[in-house]
């Protein structure tokens, strides 16, 4: 048992984080980043290419690096510390992920190799306007004549569609077959794009006869497989997800120790420190928590991952709502700007809760299975 | 990064599970997972299985009953322990004095106490709150004066827990009342026969005789009693109170606890809201559980890791929390706390609310809550 990280992942980290700060240094350059098409520095998500960050959970045999779990919680970490709205998550952990999952030889080779490379972005189309956090599609059914697939429906929100070149989409089978993956070109849909809360980007994307290509054999159910790849994002997620309290946390506390009212620092007062120390503690709390989720990646269990992105997800949420509002209230009028990074972060700790399963959705599953088990057993 | 337990140190949780489960007793064991009280005599054997095992002190130097066990290890030790139902070695002896006496004792203490004090051949109790030194433990006023060889003893100590158990206590003292107050303060061993030491029992809100009062009338201490030089008191208390990087948090205990309601409780486990209040626990206990090891498997050899803070405080906020689910479950059957043993109630549901009310001391002893945040904000976080 290990929480701590080897030499190549530290310096991985630094090396990431070292780019980002060219990017992202201060909250303004990511402001104007935000403010236009695509949402997101196309030159940075290059250099990330270049560095091998985009490759990193693919098969070097399909363009990728093949580093482990570990090593995208450490991306997905850097990314939340300075809110990068860069589609890593959406782009690279989920519709990359359900490629590597499903995809046949070929279309990873393909796929993967041009997403690594940076050349092409993904997203993931598998949320129905007004759906929650399903594996079964319900809002695009799949049809099929001969050999030729088409799809129809609305897949909303898609994270990152408004920017794709590729959609990796989950459809009704016919004949209740289940749920399919096609990929389907961007050029084939009609979509209109939106900013979320934290402004990175989201789309709703209509499919009309539009061409699709089943990922791997064609016909399967899938769903399984789906739900797995969204568990693995959601792990990813709260890795981001700590990376921005880590930040708030810090602002917090910069703040209270520079901010002056009645002549002196507010760190005098003790209502407030207190709160930040409760801050801390949430963190530290999730922290754990994001590591051994992550941890429980490289073991392979599809069901132990799923606990692992129902306990990661309940906590970081709760943990986020907590630091999310206290970096808010603790900065005073600052922390509701949006010229000022805390504020912003709180609306990406909701975005991507919001996206990925939040605290409600995952109690409602842990609480479904509380009498299956006698102890939560940390260590297997 | 890596989850699993070594192999090594896999065999050896597998080898505190097989101790624990089949050498102390079963009806020890079963007091404690029922939350029943100990009495003195179980504790004691409890304690003695455990030391002729090389178990009871194993984070003591070696040459007096130690293991050169990793934190990793006593952490796996300290949570079977809990997972089994068997009672912690006597935190007065193996966390407190112990180690002091082990650290800053003469050779002739060492070998007087230590052996003794590893087999609760002696009890301690401790002598460090006073009515009005309580979190400020600095400006404590009982006073010891020199009388020739021996010191001369006048003052009150409170909330000794266990204290009618105590052969011996381990006092702070003020020795020199000329100085900073943290420079008078000198640490006495005093055997609680001498004449002039009375222990009052203090009656708490469960109904229980948990502490006491302890008071000192001109009580005679021999000059060999005193731990360490005179004045360096408060550097030893603060080495007793920082020592114990490993169970700080009782997670295993509570984890045990909330477990155990599932089973006593198990209608009730039918209602959502009542799963729903299980599964945050179980979460916020893994989150808790994890930082421990995370703590632990950090600060070998080293500086406690800085999120060990944590642990104090919200491993007795999780304590308490079950306590309240416990008490919740039972409903009107806590209204029988003090019904008779032939109650038609079950015992579990009629500890409940002595049981809730006992545990609110959780957040108050060992640096009340309030010090722990206090400790995060200033030391952790730097405000």
């Amino acid at each position: 048992m290990d929480f701590t990280y080897d030499d190549e992942q530290q310096a991985l980290r630094e090396a990431v984080r070292g780019l980002l700060a060219t990017a992202y240094a201060d909250h303004d350059a990511r402001r104007r980043t935000v403010a236009d098409e695509p949402g997101f520095d196309r030159a940075l998500w290059g250099r990330l290419a270049e560095m091998g960050v985009l490759g990193l959970p693919f098969a070097e045999e399909h363009g990728g690096v093949g580093a482990g779990p570990v090593e995208i919680g450490i991306v997905c970490q850097e990314l939340g510390r300075v809110l990068a709205p860069e589609p890593y998550l959406a782009s690279v952990v989920h519709a990359g992920g359900l490629v590597a999952a499903l995809g046949s030889p070929e279309q990873k080779a393909d796929l993967l190799g041009r997403l690594s490379a940076g050349e092409v972005v993904l997203a993931a189309a598998v949320t129905s306007p007004g759906g929650r956090w399903a594996s079964r599609a319900d809002g695009v059914r799949a049809s099929v004549s001969g050999d030729a697939w088409t799809l129809d429906g609305v897949a909303d929100p898609v994270v990152a569609g408004g920017s794709a070149d590729v959609l990796v989409v989950a459809a009704e089978l016919p004949d209740e077959g289940g749920t399919g993956v096609f990929v389907v070109d961007a050029a084939d849909v009609e979509r209109t794009g939106y900013a979320a809360a934290d402004l990175t980007r989201a789309a709703s994307v209509r499919f009309a006869g539009s061409v699709a290509t089943p990922l791997g054999a064609p016909g399967r159910d899938l769903a399984p497989s789906i739900a797995t790849i969204s568990d693995l994002t959601r792990i990813m997620g709260a890795n981001q997800s700590l990376g921005v309290m880590q930040s708030q946390v810090r602002a917090t506390t910069d703040y209270l120790k520079s901010r002056k009212q009645f002549g002196v620092t507010l760190n005098t007062f003790q209502a407030l420190t207190f709160r930040a120390a409760d801050m801390y503690v949430s963190l530290e709390l999730a922290h754990s928590m994001v590591d051994w989720a992550t941890m429980t990646i490289a073991g392979g269990d599809r069901e132990v991952v799923a606990e692992a992105a129902d306990r990661v997800g309940l906590e970081v949420s709760r943990a986020g709502r907590h630091i999310g509002q206290e970096a808010i209230q603790l900065h005073g009028g600052i922390g509701m700007t949006a010229e000022y990074a805390v504020g912003v972060g709180t609306a990406h700790l909701e975005v991507l809760d919001q996206w990925l399963g939040n605290a409600p959705h995952h109690l409602s599953r842990l609480a479904g299975r509380v009498t299956d088990h006698e102890l939560v057993e940390a260590l297997a | 990064m890596q989850l699993e337990l070594s192999p090594a140190d896999a065999e050896f949780r597998a080898r505190m599970r097989e101790f624990f489960t089949t050498k102390v007793p079963q009806e020890i064991r079963d007091t404690v997972l029922e939350g029943r009280h100990l009495t003195r005599d179980q504790i004691v054997e409890s304690q003695r299985v455990l030391n002729a095992e090389g178990l009871a002190v194993p984070h003591w130097p070696e040459e007096w009953g130690g293991q050169d066990w990793t934190d990793l290890q006593r952490h796996l030790w300290h949570e079977e322990m809990q997972r089994a139902g068997v009672p912690i070695p006597l935190a007065f002896n193996a966390s407190m004095i112990g180690p002091v006496i082990a650290q800053f004792g003469t050779e002739e203490q060492k070998s007087r106490f230590l052996p003794d004090t590893a087999n609760l051949d002696i009890w301690w109790s401790q002598g460090f709150s006073e009515p009005d030194a309580g979190s400020d433990l600095a400006s404590l006023r009982t006073t010891a004066v020199r009388d020739g060889d021996d010191w001369v003893v006048n003052g009150q100590k409170t909330w000794t827990t266990l204290g009618q158990h105590g052969d011996w206590i381990f006092t702070l003292v003020r020795t020199d009342p000329e100085v900073k107050k943290q420079a008078g303060i000198s640490m006495l061993l005093i055997d609680m026969t001498t004449p002039g030491v009375e222990v009052r029992p203090i009656e708490l809100i469960d109904g229980g005789h948990e502490v006491n009062e302890v008071w000192f009338t001109d009580v005679r201490v021999p000059g060999d009693l005193l731990v360490g030089e005179p004045g360096q008191g408060w550097t030893i208390a603060k080495f007793l109170l920082g020592n114990e990087r490993v169970g700080v948090a009782p997670v295993g205990a509570t984890k045990r606890a909330l477990a155990g309601l599932k089973t006593v409780a198990a209608a009730q486990m039918e209602d959502p809201m009542v799963r729903a209040r299980v599964a945050e626990l179980e979460n916020q206990l893994l989150a808790l559980e994890l930082t421990a090891l995370r703590v632990v498997a950090h600060s070998a050899g080293g500086e406690p890791h800085p999120a060990s803070s944590v642990l104090k405080l919200r491993g007795t906020e999780l304590q308490q929390a079950v306590s309240e689910l416990a008490l919740d479950l039972a409903g009107p059957a806590s209204l029988a706390s003090r019904a008779e043993e032939d109650s038609p109630q079950e015992g579990w549901a009629r500890r409940s609310a002595p049981t809730y009310l006992n545990y609110r001391k959780a957040s108050i002893y060992g640096g009340s809550n309030e010090i722990q945040r206090q400790i995060i904000s200033r030391t952790i976080l730097g405000l």
